[in-house]
């Protein structure tokens, strides 16, 4: 990789028709990372990648790749490449003409592509297929010509919308790790885009999360799962139960936190002043014990055996409860009045 | 960034040579390509380049022009690519492109063309010929300076090649679509001389001929309009019942020859428009099998009753009742079959499901029909002109009023606009009112079952409307193969090849093959033209739809409206449109192999461009989006990644384009000249002087010819998609188009 650069926007906005698809955008992705752009469908994070591509250009404001303007430039002719969600294979060119097909618009001359070509399938494993239709390639290898294809242009920046997705299960998991491997032993600057959390959280330096064509929160993925924001992220980065509590105190940069007769320290983050707050626990923070009368209790009304773990609903005065228990030995039944606490892990306070 | 500077030197370049060593004016004798104007080149005042025209003919306006362009190359000069620039460009360029038509407008041969230019600016010391190399280049280089300039602003994600054909196509949409027609309405108000003389336009307008309703008020006749609607009213309602019938037929019932019923789809392509008119003269004409044979049997007298509305009327119903067929058996096929079955269970018996379910989910496709076969009546201009007599339809009137002893323009003029009010009524109903209403495309995608069976009494009834009609066009087709072989139709049917051998013999002498048949022009110069439009057409057609369906501009819906109109436009009125606007200054082209091919290329676009934009919306948009990312510009993208992944639907508009130049004849009437004649306007004079044997032989042999030509074709894309390319769009050839045109 020659060159990798960083990506800067700056008050980006887009407009379709009456449709505001991004609102005021700023972000700056440094050098050498990947960053994740995560959200539901239709909070503008394919909108972004593309404006980053070149392929919409935005109503307003700038954006800067290694820090050269590059609002107004046409997708030919910037330094990025893109791997598409269907790949966009060519179906009527082999696997090394498709690969060979970018240096040879960047005017490479016809030999010195096939040879780059050739080095650019070794790179993904794919050396020795370069002779075949992409309809004759496996799903998981078509994608690995896709990123060969994007790979072997030394872009300043490699974009991916949701590679993933059309691969089953199990070769996503292979895939992303060989992603991640390959932007590592490299060191390009990566725009990764996803709706998939799992799939973030594992490959990413950082995670834009976004919401209605807004940042929602912007962090490392630990971080975003251990102290989200608000209760749209904390749900949105794997599940969350989020119910009413009172603050009642602090205690260093901890907080003491009421709920019905129970009280628990969680971190303080930007708490400043008691009173009413939010909570968000993880299912699998959350631990029942068959009690008639508790400081905080409630019923189970659902309970599901999963193998490894038993799921829960819990009805309760704060509302119900999703739980995950990995003690399946002892299966609690419908009806069944339970105590509830907490474990450190996996609840915070949300302020929004 | 060199890339834009390394564009507009290349444009500029180009420039100075149309302003230094291109004749500015039209060449009259030998044309262009002919170079006899080398001869007098630079100095004559006919051959004078652009800028000797300014200085030393008196041709002091070009000026402006020549101002503009050095404006231009001062600001490529002075400042670097920037947003300012690129409005400054477009700016110059657009101004530059807007003199040049204006002064092309303004100034004709003698001088002012318009009255108040002369009298505010005053009178002119020489005219200009029309607009020549020089001037046709310049005016190309200002469109590319304008469209180089909006895409240095931004325009389309600063794409150069996207604008710049979007550029290019409104300028030759303009030209050969919308100034002729334009023309034409001015026309009905001028004179000769182009003096404004609205006296013909009055007179024509308030004609009784044209609007008398005197068969319905007495027994006297009707005006021509009325008479053309009433005929486009019953021809549609025949078309569409049998059509009905025939579709109904194909797709319902246990009929054993249904695919031989769907080969008469391919039919109303390959047949010249009048040859269905001349078959009938064949059996009912006065001479003709039926008539002499009823008159001897049974002494009937043979009578005229078929040159007049009842035979344009039964020809019409015979030439476009395959297309309706066509249009219907989607439509039949549209009806979800669990809608039936819902019906049965709801416990209808076969008549009511038919008469409350299927019928009136049919309605909005039967009444698309109709209108298809409204438009196709009124723009047929093949058999009315055979069959018509003294009892003509407005399009065969228009002819007359041109060519004829009337030598009327102003008359044609109006007919033509009365006739395009009719079919655009006609074109706007069916987009605006039908559009909303498609009950066919409701249907959800795991629809399976079957199609309820027709009720006892309707099957009966189809079957009976079905199985005649389809021997009476089987018979009229045989009557077309036999035709040519007997010596004098009616009065002496021995065998002979007479009338091959005048068409189409050859001599072999001493300096080799002479084609001593009176056919071998005409036949040579169809096929050369069709072969020069067919590429034309499928390239500006594709383009085109490249550009609908890829591109977002501002204008687009316009733009595809305005295309997708000009299928209602009939040839008629093209034709006289094109005399009236090519035939003075700016632009004149009448008489020549190009006008015809202009002709046919915006005649058939629309058709390339309604398969290009079924295919293209068939591929991926990502793959274009991955071309572009991976450094290729648009052409680059089109060429290599769009073109071959349409390769059925390039055939298929380059076969359908090829045939639609052979069999045309409503608009080529107009422009064939004694140099360039074509294969059908040649026919019909042969019908004229009533030379039936030679016009019939040499129409069968274009219809095989075409057969031909269709059947490499389909082999041709038969053979390749045997090949394991398993994502190409199959778009299948030929595609009749249901809105295309018969004449």
């Amino acid at each position: 990789m020659s060159s990798t650069g960083s990506v800067v926007f700056q008050n980006v906005r887009k407009v379709f028709g009456s449709f505001t698809a991004i609102h005021d955008l700023s972000l700056t992705i440094e050098p050498g990372t990947l960053v994740t752009l995560l959200g539901p469908s239709g909070c503008g994070k394919t909108t972004t990648l593309r404006m980053l591509a070149g392929l919409e250009h935005p109503t307003s404001g700038r954006i800067l790749i290694g820090g050269k303007d590059v609002t107004k430039l046409p997708a030919n002719e910037r330094d990025v490449s893109m791997v598409f969600q269907s790949y966009a294979l060519f179906p009527h060119m082999t696997a090394a003409q498709n690969v060979a097909y970018g240096l040879a618009s960047s005017g490479l001359k016809p030999k010195e592509a096939v040879e780059k070509a050739e080095e650019g399938l070794r790179l993904v494993g794919l050396a020795g297929l370069g002779d075949r239709l992409p309809s004759e390639l496996s799903g998981g290898q078509q994608q690995r010509v896709a990123v060969a294809r994007a790979l072997v242009l030394e872009p300043q920046v490699l974009l991916l919308d949701e590679p993933l997705s059309n691969l089953d299960a199990r070769l996503r998991r292979r895939v992303r790790t060989e992603i991640r491997d390959l932007q590592q032993r490299l060191g390009f600057t990566a725009v990764y885009v996803t709706h998939d959390q799992d799939e973030a959280l594992a490959v990413s330096d950082r995670i834009i999360v976004m919401k209605d064509g807004r940042i929602a929160q912007e962090g490392a993925p630990r971080e975003l799962y251990e102290a989200p924001a608000s209760s749209f992220i904390a749900d949105f980065m794997g599940e969350a139960n989020v119910m009413p509590c009172d603050v009642v105190g602090f205690e260093d940069d901890q907080a003491m936190i009421r709920l019905g007769a129970l009280t628990h320290r969680v971190p303080r983050r930007n708490v400043s002043q008691p009173g009413a707050a939010k909570l968000a626990v993880r299912p699998n923070a959350i631990v029942l014990e068959p009690a008639d009368k508790a400081p905080f209790g409630g019923v189970v009304t659902h309970s599901a055996y999963l193998g490894d773990h038993v799921e829960y609903e819990v009805e309760t005065d704060a509302g119900r409860l999703f739980v995950i228990d990995p003690a399946v030995e002892r299966m609690l039944p419908a009806t069944t009045p339970v105590a509830i606490a907490f474990r450190n892990r996996g609840i915070a306070i949300i302020t929004s | 960034m060199g890339k834009s500077n390394r564009r507009l030197d290349w444009c500029f370049a180009a420039g100075i040579i149309a302003l230094l060593l291109l004749p500015w004016y039209r060449i009259e004798r030998g044309g262009f390509f002919g170079f006899s104007w080398l001869g007098n080149f630079p100095r004559g005042s006919n051959e004078a380049p652009g800028l000797l025209q300014a200085t030393m003919h008196g041709r002091w306006w070009l000026w402006v022009a020549i101002a503009l362009f050095a404006v231009a190359i001062l600001i490529r000069v002075a400042s670097p690519q920037s947003e300012r620039r690129g409005s400054w460009l477009a700016l110059i360029g657009g101004l530059g492109l807007g003199f040049l038509a204006l002064q092309g407008l303004a100034i004709g041969f003698a001088g002012w063309t318009w009255m108040i230019s002369e009298n505010t600016l005053g009178p002119l010391s020489t005219g200009q010929p029309a607009m020549g190399a020089g001037a046709i280049t310049l005016s190309i280089i200002f469109t590319l300076i304008f469209s180089f300039g909006m895409a240095e602003r931004g325009a389309l994600k600063g794409d150069t090649f996207v604008v710049g054909a979007i550029s290019l196509l409104v300028l030759l949409v303009s030209v050969f679509v919308f100034y002729p027609l334009i023309s034409m309405f001015i026309g009905a108000f001028q004179d000769f001389d182009g003096s404004f003389k609205p006296d013909g336009f009055l007179r024509n307008i308030v004609d009784p001929s044209i609007w008398s309703l005197n068969c319905v008020i007495d027994a006297g006749r009707c005006g021509i309009a009325w008479r053309t609607f009433f005929l486009a009213i019953i021809t549609a309602l025949g078309s569409t019942i049998l059509g009905l019938a025939f579709a109904l037929v194909a797709t319902r019932t246990g009929f054993r020859f249904k695919k031989g019923l769907r080969l008469l789809t391919i039919l109303p392509i390959i047949t010249p428009p009048f040859v269905i008119g001349l078959a009938l003269i064949l059996l009912f004409g006065r001479a003709g099998v039926v008539t002499l044979t009823l008159s001897n049997l049974f002494g009937i007298e043979p009578g005229r009753w078929l040159y007049g509305l009842t035979g344009i009327w039964i020809a019409q119903v015979l030439s476009f009742t395959p297309i309706s067929f066509l249009v219907l058996i989607g439509v039949v096929e549209g009806v979800s079959p669990s809608m039936e079955e819902a019906s049965q269970t709801l416990r209808a018996n076969r008549w009511r499901t038919f008469w409350h379910v299927s019928l009136p989910l049919m309605k909005p496709g039967l009444a698309n029909a109709f209108l298809i076969g409204f438009i196709e009546s009124m723009a047929d201009f093949g058999n009315p002109l055979v069959l018509g007599g003294s009892h003509g339809v407005l399009s065969t009137e228009i002819f007359f009023a041109v060519v004829g002893s009337q030598n009327d323009p102003s008359r044609a003029a109006v007919l033509a606009i009365v006739l395009l009010c009719f079919t655009l009524s006609a074109f706007l109903a069916q987009r605006l009112w039908l559009g909303r209403k498609n009950f066919a495309t409701v249907t959800s995608k795991g629809d399976s079952g079957n199609h309820a069976a027709l009720p006892r009494s309707i099957n009966i009834g189809v079957h009976a409307l079905v199985i005649p009609w389809a021997i009476f066009t089987l018979v009229v087709y045989g009557m077309i193969v036999a035709g040519g072989f007997m010596k004098t139709w009616g009065l002496d049917n021995s065998f002979t090849l007479e009338h091959y051998i005048r068409a189409f013999s050859i001599a072999f002498t001493d300096n080799g093959i002479v084609w001593t048949g009176v056919a071998w022009n005409s036949f040579w110069t169809t096929m050369k033209i069709a072969l020069a439009s067919a590429p034309l057409t499928a390239a500006v057609g594709l383009l085109t739809a490249y550009l609908i369906v890829r591109q977002r501009f501002a204008g687009r819906e316009l733009f595809e409206f305005a295309l997708m109109m000009s299928f209602a436009i009939p040839g008629t009125v093209i034709g006289i449109s094109y005399i009236m606007a090519f035939n003075l200054p700016p632009l004149e082209m009448t008489g020549t192999a190009a006008i015809l091919i202009a002709c046919f290329v915006f005649r058939n676009m629309p058709v390339g461009v309604r398969g290009g934009v079924a295919a293209m919306k068939q591929l991926d948009q990502s793959l274009d989006e991955a071309s572009l990312t991976l450094r290729a510009n648009s052409f680059r993208t089109i060429r290599k990644v769009i073109l071959p992944l349409l390769r059925p639907a390039i055939t298929a508009a380059l076969v359908y384009s090829f045939v639609r130049a052979i069999t045309s004849i409503s608009a080529v009437i107009f422009l064939v000249s004694a140099e360039y004649n074509m294969a059908t306007s040649y026919i019909v004079g042969l019908v004229e002087n009533g030379e039936y044997g030679v016009a019939i032989a040499y129409s069968s042999a274009l219809i095989v010819v075409m057969i031909l030509i269709i059947a490499c074709f389909q082999l041709l894309v038969g053979e390749r998609r045997l090949r394991r390319r398993p994502e190409q769009a199959g778009a299948v050839l030929p595609v009749p188009v249901p809105e295309e045109k018969a004449a």
